[in-house]
């Protein structure tokens, strides 16, 4: 019994330690995408993971990394399953996490939004929300556009330093 | 690079021989490890025929909106609508992955979106109309998200438990897609005379399909609730919803959009039937 619990906390930390493919200074611990990893009686290593978008395309990659590196470090019976629900929120991302994102230049995300409804928030100026400009720290910072180079990630600019720099969006 | 063949030069150099970055990862199921099981309650064919009409309005809408790249305005808008379109592309994959599992023919996506003709596809008329103008193209895209972001918010509460978390999942990305096409929409109508003219022209272009969306989930309150709020502040007036017309793409009768729209789509994967990829 406790060589089993040993052996569910090593695989634990074999697939806590696989990195993102599209964001490599996080693991998919960090991300919030490795929901739990626990041993069945008949010994298989079962590892849940949640798509952070719909159409991530990373989600296929994840899944064969940490399948890879299971049976790399020896586990014979490996399963990796998709998990939908609950949804994936950035309010998943560790603050471990988060400090990495911010190291990196990318603006870690504020609190998810809680569903509102009621009308279509129409800004058209750009969207100045008190994020931090990963380079200088200042708060003037504006969105530049909602979409990015992944699914994730919002483009921004600091009014104070000039660089532009990326945004987690909450979600 | 010893050998001639690209991929298998780019397999070269793994350990243990891992070929994925040249052939792919081999998980092709986007439901894998979800439990398969229907609800008692659940009828299989009317849950298969949602998500099917659901993911075939996604897929349709995500090639329109992937038509954009290298044609949009500006970058920006570029990779926002490269997003949209990815974001519907995902939930066709689980919507199609769905269906495959429930209406007893065992089919995965790639049968869905690349083996079916026109006749067999389920999505509105709307969704497979050319891009025209992109004044139209976001008129299109605010009822078409409107319309889909409230059918979400109802099927997140769905008996069966992957229709609701796909929808659940849907709802948060919707929600993003409609306040950008909403802001397009407000940004033209009430920019120059130009843009307004073109604008209205959109929107009058819209309305005569919106009919057939109600048809299949009445969201006529909610949908012209957004139009109303969106419209006023584009200075735009909002054309009557005509009865629907004749026909509907949700019986499998489309324009002739259509059937070329797939050609596209369909011409690798079926000049191609056994590869992998």
């Amino acid at each position: 019994m406790v060589t089993a619990l040993a052996d569910v906390r090593r695989a634990r930390r074999i697939a806590e330690q696989v990195p993102d493919p599209e964001l490599p200074m996080l693991t998919l611990a960090d991300l919030g995408v490795l929901r739990e990893v626990r041993m069945t009686p008949e010994g298989t290593v079962v590892a849940d993971l949640t798509p952070t978008y719909s159409g991530c395309p990373a989600m296929s990659e994840m899944r064969a990394e940490v399948f890879a590196r299971l049976t790399g470090a020896g586990y014979e019976r490996v399963e990796v399953r998709t998990v939908l629900d609950p949804p994936w929120t950035t309010d998943w991302i560790t603050s471990e996490g988060r400090r990495k994102l911010a190291e990196h230049g990318i603006a870690p995300p504020g609190p998810a939004p809680r569903p509102a409804p009621g009308p279509v928030p129409l800004v058209l100026s750009p969207r100045r929300e008190a994020v931090c400009c990963p380079r200088c720290g200042s708060t003037d910072t504006e969105e530049t556009s909602r979409f990015g180079a992944t699914s994730c990630k919002a483009l921004w600019r600091c009014r104070a330093c000039r660089e532009p720099f990326e945004h987690v969006k909450e979600i | 690079m010893s050998d001639d063949h690209v991929y298998l030069s780019l397999a070269e150099g793994h350990e243990d021989g891992d070929a994925r970055w040249a052939f792919g990862t081999g998980f092709e199921d986007p439901l894998y490890g979800v439990s398969t099981a229907v609800p008692e309650d659940v009828d299989p064919a009317d849950l298969a025929a949602c998500c099917l009409a659901l993911g075939d309005d996604a897929l349709v809408t995500a090639q329109r909106l992937a038509e954009w790249t290298t044609r949009a305005p500006e970058l920006e808008e570029e990779v926002a609508l490269a997003n949209i379109g990815l974001d519907l592309l995902g939930q066709a994959r689980l919507l199609y992955a769905r269906c495959g599992q429930v209406d007893g023919t065992g089919r995965g996506e790639d049968a869905y979106a690349y083996f079916r003709d026109a006749d067999d596809f389920r999505s509105v008329r709307l969704a497979e109309l050319p891009n025209g103008d992109f004044a139209f193209s976001m008129a299109r895209l605010l009822v078409l998200s409107a319309w889909r972001l409230a059918h979400f918010e109802r099927l997140a509460a769905s008996r069966d438990p992957v229709l609701a978390a796909v929808a659940a999942k849907g709802v948060k990305e919707l929600t993003y897609h409609r306040q950008y096409a909403a802001e397009w929409v407000v940004r033209l109508g009430d920019g120059t005379a130009e843009s307004h003219r073109r604008m209205q022209a959109g929107l009058d272009r819209v309305m005569p399909y919106v009919g057939e969306l109600f048809a299949a989930y009445d969201a006529a309150e909610a949908v012209l609730a957004v139009l109303r709020q969106v419209g006023e502040a584009a200075t735009l007036s909002l054309p009557a919803v005509p009865e629907a017309a004749a026909g509907s793409g949700r019986e499998g009768e489309h324009t002739e959009h259509l059937a070329v729209l797939l050609a596209d789509l369909q011409s690798v994967a079926r000049a191609h039937p056994e590869a992998t990829w």
